[in-house]
């Protein structure tokens, strides 16, 4: 080779496989500088490194570096070290906090090549995910969310000694069967608060407003109730339970709403993880790709290094086939490293395909492209707007249609002309958070009489609730503490009730509580 | 821009609480996966630890989830022959229309039993959960007397090393408060003298204010002169050694070898002993094991040949009690000692020795012994020796327990029933 090539590249920082502090350091400075070229705007980054007990630690509490205590972290504990002992499971590389700073664990297993590949991957890829993304920038707050869960934690563990372990337990063992349910999906919620002193103060103030509350209000207001006789409490059905039960539920105590609260703040964090899984993976991965080559390509690290970096990818990006007995379901990892790489080749290198189905991508700059794209979707519509033939062509993607009122399945799509559009809609439905979990909203609360709960299950293409259904109205009769009803409806009609408590006599006990009044 | 912090040294079992409180919560369906394992394992294995099995469904936490039925469109990747229009055969279960199950694919074992370990104490603590040592005592030991070193509050002598600053300091600074507190309030009147003098110009008088400034000097001087520290001052921490009751028990097992006793009988009796010994190694910092054998005659063996050198011939019992009555008397006085004998035989005995054996023990035997238990290992009838034991079983209800055993299963149960919490 020539000598003037050599002149261009760098010197490899190091070939050893052994990581220190001052490596990491000296190629996370280099990652920033190329993150920087490529426009990617990250939080600060606080990289730890973490043993592997404490890795599992950080499992057991949904990967927070805090959180209060509660018997299924335990469980989760015990089964993942179970499984990582007997070398069912190996531990991920990395866990990636969206806070502020944006914290990230390395593990002291890895070597110093899966280190750099862990960098790029969680402090450059997810961490400028966090940052843009539209929905961690309207749902969440990267500033206070440790704060929060600082205080979340306290405030549990004061409750638990002034009430009991058991007491605790079971508010939130209800709160997080609820967790799913307990989000707002279209109203912003007010910040979290920084501060004690802001949170102890809303307490009042819920506090004042509950009692002053009139829906419980024990004094007769005959000529009103008959006005209103046909009208619902809450006039609109609401979607967020555990919402309507912190404000609403008629015998759940001031700390009792509090935990229910901290639950709630809990899930609706997590609540955009949850909708952009595909595009956030996609992206971290495909900026660790491009980073570790720009890092290979200024001669930063060396062939064994890139060697070791690429057989960790490809396995990262695995995809099974559907008929192998290990399938899982679609690799998130490979769908949306596929359509971020795509979404690169079709700005660049556009075949005539391409310049039919995304006529406003072909020769545009792709840093531009996929910026766009990771800033302003979230899984379903990047897939509905991205997923273009090639991809579906290369995963070999078909769709199934499962109705029971057949015997068999049927291919109703596949990867061809006809099917792309399909394919493309049954995927993205399939990543819809309001197609895949089933869509259970508060419908009415018996004012006037026995205080019973109503809630409705609004079945999507008649599809029933699983059989935890059950356990978990009793979870919200725990919360409620009248009596709760879950029917599901398909358009108007009434295909199930479930009830708790199952025997109602409750009509008796109405009987008498009207009386009194 | 960004920070690399070493965690690594910092606290790695964040887990314990959580771990913990599981437990608690299950810690029914634990308890008796223990005892479970306690009678399928073999005898030299009971000590170590052991995994745990818990139904997956008695711990599950429920979420709303769509169910089996209704209509269902799924996208599943690699393709081989399928076209547009193909019609498959509903695999069995479901599988693939169980919609929105792609967050169960990280749980891949779906309904496995949930399994984890637990290590020996956890292990024996679930063991020997609820149960309880009757008349548990604590025999102060007179020749080698333990001593434990307690901070006892100050003293005015001591070595130097014992020195307490504090306080030391505290008592000075009393002292100089009191010493010198008529001198001060004195100062603190002239120093008043003086000013009203200076401010008020017709009242100045030069001799007065002179006198006033010699004696503020003069007092001042004295105060001085006051030791800033002074041998009374010093205070030294004070410790005192306290005796402690030792814990010592020994516990002699007892076991007919005649030939009756086949060698699955003996496993049993060594089951239950082994039980008993890890039951008192709980309990009791140092304990020590007799065991006495005996047919016609009775010896103190070793454990070896305890369990597994046979003998024939009759069986009287009377002689191993006075063995183990002569064998307390000689080496283990009851007031040093917590004495625990277990008895294991298959209930045979020479018909005009029962009666024997029961005099022994209520006037030799019992008052010395802290707890005595019996267990017959025997399918067959119970025979003269069991009818004799009631009636001491009635005389000491409290220091005296039996139980018979008839399988291996058997032997956990029943000696949890010896040990049992009394209800206070």
């Amino acid at each position: 080779m020539s000598d003037d090539n050599k002149t261009n590249k760098k010197e490899p920082l190091t070939t050893s496989s052994e990581w220190t502090f001052d490596l990491i350091n000296a190629y996370d400075h280099e990652l920033a500088r190329i993150a920087n070229k490529y426009r990617l705007d990250t939080y600060p980054n606080q990289i730890e490194v973490i043993s592997s007990e404490q890795m599992l630690d950080a499992y057991a509490s949904i990967g927070m570096p805090l959180m209060y205590n509660h018997w299924s972290f335990g469980k989760h504990f015990l089964s993942n070290q179970q499984r990582y002992q007997s070398g069912q499971m190996g531990l991920a590389y990395e866990i990636v906090i969206n806070s502020n700073p944006c914290i990230a664990y390395l593990m002291e297993e890895n070597t110093m090549p899966m280190q750099i590949l862990v960098l790029a991957h969680a402090s450059y890829g997810h961490n400028s995910f966090f940052k843009g993304n539209y929905l961690f920038r309207t749902w969440t707050d990267a500033e206070s969310i440790i704060d929060y869960l600082m205080f979340a934690k306290k405030y549990i563990a004061d409750c638990e000694e002034k009430h009991g372990v058991e007491a605790v337990e079971e508010v939130l063992d209800a709160c997080h069967a609820l967790m799913n349910q307990g989000v707002n999906r279209y109203k912003r919620p007010r910040p979290l608060s920084a501060g004690e002193e802001r949170e102890r103060q809303k307490e009042r103030e819920e506090y004042i407003q509950r009692t002053l509350n009139d829906i419980w209000s024990t004094i007769p207001q005959q000529e009103r109730a008959q006005e209103k006789t046909n009208e619902r409490f809450p006039k609109d059905p609401e979607e967020n339970i555990l919402y309507f039960i912190e404000k609403n539920a008629p015998l759940l105590e001031t700390w009792q709403r509090e935990l229910v609260r901290i639950v709630r703040k809990v899930a609706q964090y997590f609540y955009p993880q949850r909708q952009t899984q595909v595009m956030n993976e996609g992206w971290a991965t495909f900026w660790h790709y491009t980073l570790m080559h720009h890092l290979y390509d200024e001669g930063l690290i060396d062939e064994g290094y890139m060697l070791e970096f690429l057989h960790s990818h490809t396995s990262v990006i695995f995809q099974l086939d559907f008929d192998d007995p290990r399938y899982s379901g679609i690799n998130p990892y490979t769908l949306g490293f596929r359509m971020f790489m795509d979404i690169k080749r079709i700005c660049e290198e556009p075949t005539e395909e391409d310049r039919r189905w995304f006529p406003e991508l072909v020769d545009t700059d792709w840093l531009d492209a996929v910026h766009f794209a990771m800033k302003n979707f979230k899984d379903e519509s990047f897939i509905l707007q991205y997923l273009s033939p090639h991809v579906m062509r290369e995963l070999r993607l078909f769709s199934i249609v499962d109705d029971e009122k057949k015997a068999y399945l049927e291919v109703d799509a596949i990867h061809d002309d006809i099917g792309y559009r399909q394919v493309r809609e049954a995927l993205a439905a399939q990543y819809n958070l309001g197609n895949r979990e089933p869509n259970i909203q508060i419908y009415n609360v018996n004012v006037k009489g026995d205080r019973s709960l109503t809630l409705r299950h609004y079945m999507h293409q008649t599809r029933p609730l699983s059989e935890s259904a059950a356990e978990i109205v009793k979870h919200i009769h725990r919360l409620w503490k009248f009596d709760v009803r879950l029917e599901s409806v398909d358009g108007e009609e009434i295909k199930k009730t479930i009830s708790c408590p199952k025997h109602t006599e409750s009509q008796k006990k109405t009987g008498a509580m009207i009386g009194m009044t | 821009m960004s920070i690399v912090i070493d965690r690594r040294l910092n606290g790695k079992n964040k887990s314990t609480v959580n771990r913990q409180r599981f437990m608690n919560r299950y810690r029914k369906h634990i308890k008796k996966a223990v005892s479970e394992a306690v009678n399928k394992r073999s005898i030299t294995d009971v000590e170590s630890g052991s995994s745990i099995t818990i139904p997956r469904r008695d711990l599950s936490e429920p979420t709303f989830n769509h169910g089996q039925g209704g209509m269902n469109r799924q996208v599943h990747p690699g393709n081989k022959e399928f076209i547009t229009g193909d019609r498959i055969k509903r695999p069995p279960g479901g599988q693939g229309s169980g919609g929105g199950n792609g967050q169960a694919s990280d749980q891949g074992e779906g309904m496995d039993d949930f399994t984890f370990n637990i290590n020996h104490d956890e292990f024996l603590e679930f063991m020997f959960d609820d149960l309880e040592l009757p008349n548990m005592k604590e025999k102060a030991l007179h020749e080698t007397v333990e001593f434990q070193t307690h901070q006892a509050g100050f003293t005015t002598d001591g070595p130097p090393d014992r020195l307490n600053i504090v306080r030391s300091l505290r008592s000075a600074h009393a002292r100089r408060i009191a010493l010198g507190g008529g001198t001060r309030r004195d100062i603190r009147q002239l120093k008043r003298e003086l000013r009203e003098m200076e401010v008020q110009p017709g009242a100045y008088d030069e001799e007065r204010a002179q006198f006033l400034r010699d004696r503020i000097k003069e007092l001042n001087g004295k105060m001085k002169k006051l030791p800033f520290i002074d041998d009374i001052d010093l205070r030294y921490n004070n410790f005192v050694k306290v005796p402690r009751p030792s814990n010592k028990a020994v516990m002699f097992c007892v076991m007919d070898v005649s030939g009756s006793m086949t060698q699955e009988i003996k496993d049993m009796a060594k089951r239950f002993f082994i039980l008993l010994y890890l039951f008192l190694q709980k309990n009791y910092k140092q304990i020590e094991v007799v065991f006495i054998r005996h047919h016609t005659a009775a010896k103190v063996v070793n454990e070896e040949d305890f369990f597994y050198s046979r003998e024939t011939g009759g069986t009287i019992v009377s002689s191993a009690l006075e063995m183990t009555r002569d064998t307390i008397v000689k080496g283990y006085s009851p007031n040093d000692w917590n004495i625990y004998v277990a008895q294991a035989s298959d209930g045979d005995n020479w018909e005009g020795d029962s009666s024997v054996c029961s005099k022994i023990l209520i006037n030799d035997l019992m008052p010395l012994v802290q707890y005595f238990s019996y267990v017959e290992i025997t399918d067959r009838q119970h025979q003269n020796l069991w009818r004799e034991y009631e009636g001491i079983q009635d005389k000491f209800p409290d220091s005296f327990a039996m139980q018979q055993i008839k399988t291996a299963a058997d032997i956990y149960p029943v000696f949890r029933r010896l040990f049992e919490k009394k209800e206070a």
